[in-house]
């Protein structure tokens, strides 16, 4: 086959057409006096809608919050759980909660036709969920199960062991509750914690679809309007800067991989450095087309699916790279990380390698908006941060400014690795000496 | 008093059908709602067709696909598409391998540049199958040997439902027979199942269709012309006895199983298998379905429990054999018995006593809703009608397929209930720690 390609000239790669400028579906906000915020998106591709509804519920007891989240829709004064499920079910629809450290989240799709019933559900539920004993036994069961499972899995113990390094004695530090205080969560704290958080002050409301935005208000309104509740004082404290120190390692005897993952600073969206510092991320290894991707896994072969991410919260923003390695190249896989960290924080990028990673920004900003989940969990995220969907065209026009200089400035801020957080889980007998020749080495206990 | 049904709708998306010369088939979908398009190749070969002695062969050349082409060096393909703001993946499944990008619509040509040219020939070389045999082997620890219930069921419960090697074997592959590949292998591959006769290409979302055909032509009309090789017949008789095994997994907390019963053919008799698909769901959507409600919140008996068409959870892109599967998770103790004979108890009084009111209406407006909603994505409506071109040369059938699941009858899933007996079932537990029962 590679003879060919001596003797066939070279077919020359297609330029790319003219870029189709961003355009904003059509959108409506609107206030409730019970001060819920309400925004509507219209996008009809298909005949659907897309529900987020999020409330803070930052600081609340993990093991009752994370109950709440499982028993929420499991019956009111006047319906059951099964009569829930099914009256949803009627109009293509279904509803979750689940939690993060900053917010209680529901989300949920159904058929357009079904939107003003899907509304009164979703109020039904939030002005009369009541707990019942014999759901909520079934599901704290159900949970403690849950988390003995992700307990036995990788993914989740060097998770847990990183927020703990990062964030050490802040709130987001646990995040999953132990299985004993789940045991001892009563349907009553469950009903406390619903009379004292589960309040429209300070929620937002989004629903995206097929759908016309002034009615779709009014539908929320009538709806909604009769939840009542005041906000709870935002008390998270800001998140604690990263301390570097010794590379934290946890045992996991037998494990035929490790979990690496390294933390850096990063900055809300909010920031000035914001679009400067999601290009280097791409470059060193936010994309398949990164430095660290190109390297670790298509040069060596050392691990699958390494990636780096910026995660954004309510108290701080952080990077993370993350990457399952062959247990016996744990330490060269740790000491590329590192190469190219200190790389892209030196010496300036590529201008082409600059333009490749703004590209796939700028395009992965119109493949995301281009469903109606995409835009209903951007829509909903953003408006965590106080931003509205205008803020898509201000970040493509910052990020079409951004240099190499800057890419390089903000790299050497955020992106050296003198200011990295490691945490390794994996076989400790296997890995430990070759870790201890790169970096100075701490173990850590496993939960 | 019945229940109002609810209206299932429609989304009529226009498909235009044509093939090329080389035996290309084409399918475009145009939608202009959004400045995106996804681009979809899927070639006629998966798990079913490796050989003997070289497990996980498929899913180790769709890695291949991916090393460079004739005019195009290692690491291109990726660069190009993402440098052209796009997402890309490949992925390999019982009955075909697909190759696929979301792009902004003015990268419409790069795309089919891209894919025409690794349709052409790849860059088989040592140094690529070696580093992408260690990233597969990876791929396999950080799915299957590193992780609690790894490849369960996928990969644990056809070799108890079937015994000819295509349908039983492990598709992810030993490390053994990945190691032992050769480029020899690859080439071979490559010409025999890898030929324009035996792929479709399907385009979706923000074109103009006469550009789009210009196009193609342009790119793709040159491939050199092979035929689609003779597809192997994979038929196995259906299980006459109860087949039950049980494996320790080292790393899993809890006990789990899966069972699974044979069903029609899903292409040859698409009539008499859609009820199946809709059984599924009414045995386990939601808290409002059968065995959620008994099984989960009466009996305590599972944490969850989940029910779908096909091993890979493919309905609609998976050819005979295939089998309906039901899995669960068991708490601390479990008792598997006592969860299969619960099955048999549910199945039967569904058999026996039919529906209640409305408990099929709604379970297919929850369906109609999954369905519209992968199919938003440019990508999922291009991936989808490739399939479907491939397999039945039926790519509107996507469209179709939320009024027809809407049509299945209420006597039509107590019908396909009654044929799920204990005798034609495989199951496989899990046994977690590798400690007694």
């Amino acid at each position: 086959m590679s003879t060919r390609s001596v003797t066939t000239p070279r077919r020359q790669l297609p330029p790319l057409g003219p870029t189709r400028r961003l355009k904003l579906p059509r959108q409506a906000e609107r206030t409730l006096a019970n001060g819920l915020t309400v925004i509507v998106v219209r996008r009809p591709a298909v005949p659907l809608v897309e529900l987020r509804l999020w409330m803070p519920f930052g600081r609340v007891n993990l093991a009752r919050g994370h109950l709440l989240t499982q028993t929420l829709l499991s019956g009111t004064e006047t319906m059951s759980s099964v009569q829930i499920a099914a009256e949803l079910q009627k109009i293509g629809g279904g509803l979750s909660a689940g939690l993060d450290p900053d917010r209680l989240m529901i989300s949920g799709a159904g058929l357009a036709t079904g939107l003003d019933r899907m509304l009164e559900l979703l109020a039904e539920v939030l002005t009369g969920a009541n707990y019942p004993a014999g759901w909520v036994g079934v599901e704290r069961d159900r949970l403690v199960d849950g988390i003995q499972v992700a307990r036995s899995q990788p993914g989740h113990l060097v998770r847990t062991a990183l927020l703990r390094r990062i964030f050490g004695r802040h709130p987001y530090a646990v995040q999953t509750p132990d299985p004993e205080q789940v045991r001892a969560v009563r349907p009553a704290a469950l009903r406390s914690l619903h009379a004292q958080r589960v309040h429209p002050a300070g929620a937002v409301l989004v629903l995206v679809g097929d759908l016309r935005p002034e009615r779709a208000l009014d539908a929320a309104e009538k709806a909604l309007g009769g939840w009542h509740g005041d906000g709870h004082p935002a008390d998270m404290p800001p998140a604690p800067p990263l301390e570097p120190g010794p590379l934290w390692l946890v045992d996991r005897p037998g494990s035929v991989q490790s979990s690496m993952r390294v933390a850096l600073p990063a900055v809300p969206r909010t920031h000035p450095d914001h679009a400067a510092l999601q290009l280097a991320n791409l470059v060193f290894g936010g994309y398949f087309s990164s430095r660290w991707v190109e390297n670790i896994r298509e040069d060596k072969g050392y691990t699958y699916g390494p990636h780096s991410l910026i995660e954004h919260s309510v108290a701080g923003s952080v990077l993370v790279a993350a990457a399952d390695v062959a247990t016996e190249v744990t330490a060269p896989a740790l000491l590329e990380t590192t190469y190219e960290l200190g790389r892209l924080a030196t010496v300036p990028p590529g201008v082409d390698e600059l333009e490749q990673a703004r590209q796939y920004a700028l395009g992965t900003l119109q493949l995301g908006i281009s469903t109606q989940a995409g835009l209903a969990s951007l829509v909903s995220a953003y408006a965590g941060n106080g931003l509205r969907l205008d803020f898509l065209a201000e970040h493509a026009a910052r990020l079409a400014k951004v240099g190499v200089d800057d890419v390089t400035e903000v790299a050497a801020r955020h992106l050296a690795p003198s200011r990295a957080v490691t945490v390794v889980l994996g076989d400790a007998e296997r890995i430990s000496a070759s870790l201890a020749t790169l970096a100075p080495v701490e173990t850590a206990p496993v939960q | 008093m019945p229940t109002r049904r609810a209206r299932i709708p429609a989304t009529r998306y226009p498909v235009e059908r044509f093939t090329l010369d080389n035996g290309l088939r084409v399918v475009l979908t145009p939608d202009r709602s959004a400045p995106v398009i996804g681009v979809a190749v899927v070639y006629d070969v998966g798990i079913r067709s490796e050989p003997e002695g070289r497990t996980g062969f498929a899913h180790l050349f769709e890695h291949l696909m991916f090393q460079g082409s004739e005019n195009l060096e290692k690491l291109a393909h990726f660069r190009y598409v993402q440098g052209a703001g796009g997402t890309f993946n490949g992925s390999t499944h019982l009955d075909y391998t697909d190759y696929f990008e979301t792009l902004p619509s003015n990268a419409l040509e790069r795309a089919l540049f891209l894919e025409a040219d690794r349709m052409r020939g790849p860059r088989l070389t040592e140094e690529n199958l070696r580093n992408q045999v260690d990233v597969v082997k990876e791929e396999i620890r950080v799915n299957v040997l590193n992780r609690p219930y790894g490849g369960f069921p996928w990969l644990t419960l056809p070799p108890v439902l079937f015994d000819t090697f295509p349908n039983a074997h492990d598709g992810y592959g030993s490390f053994d027979d990945l190691e032992s590949a050769t480029v020899a292998d690859a080439a071979d591959f490559f010409r025999r199942y890898y030929a324009s006769g035996n792929a479709v290409l399907a385009v979706s979302g923000d074109i103009d269709t006469a550009e789009a055909v210009t196009l193609i032509e342009r790119h793709f009309g040159d491939v050199p012309a092979r035929p689609a090789p003779d597809r192997p017949d994979f038929a196995e008789p259906d299980l006459t006895a109860e087949r039950r095994t049980a494996y320790a997994d080292q790393l899993a907390p809890l006990p789990a199983v899966a069972s699974a019963w044979r069903v029609p053919d899903p292409v040859g008799d698409f009539a008499s298998y859609l009820p199946y698909v809709v059984l599924a769901e009414v045995l386990t959507d939601g808290d409002a379905s059968r065995l959620v409600e008994r099984l989960v919140h009466r009996d305590r008996a599972v944490t969850t429990v989940g029910g779908y068409l096909g091993i890979m959870g493919d309905p609609f892109d998976v050819r005979d054999p295939t089998a309906l599967l039901l899995q669960a998770h068991l708490p601390p103790g479990g008792d598997v018995d006592k969860v299969l004979r619960t099955l048999d108890e549910e199945l039967d009084r569904l058999a026996q006593d039919g529906l209640a009111d409305g408990e099929l209406a709604r379970t297919q407006a929850r369906m109609a809703t999954h369905l519209l909603r992968d199919t938003d994505a440019v990508l999922g409506r291009a991936l989808r009608m490739a399939v479907l071109e491939q397999q039945r040369g039926e790519p509107g059938l996507l469209g179709e397929l939320p009024s027809l699941i809407g049509e299945v009858t209420d006597e039509q899933v107590r019908a396909a209930a009654a044929t799920l007996r204990p005798e034609r079932r495989a199951s496989v537990e899990v046994i977690p720690g590798g400690g007694s029962r």
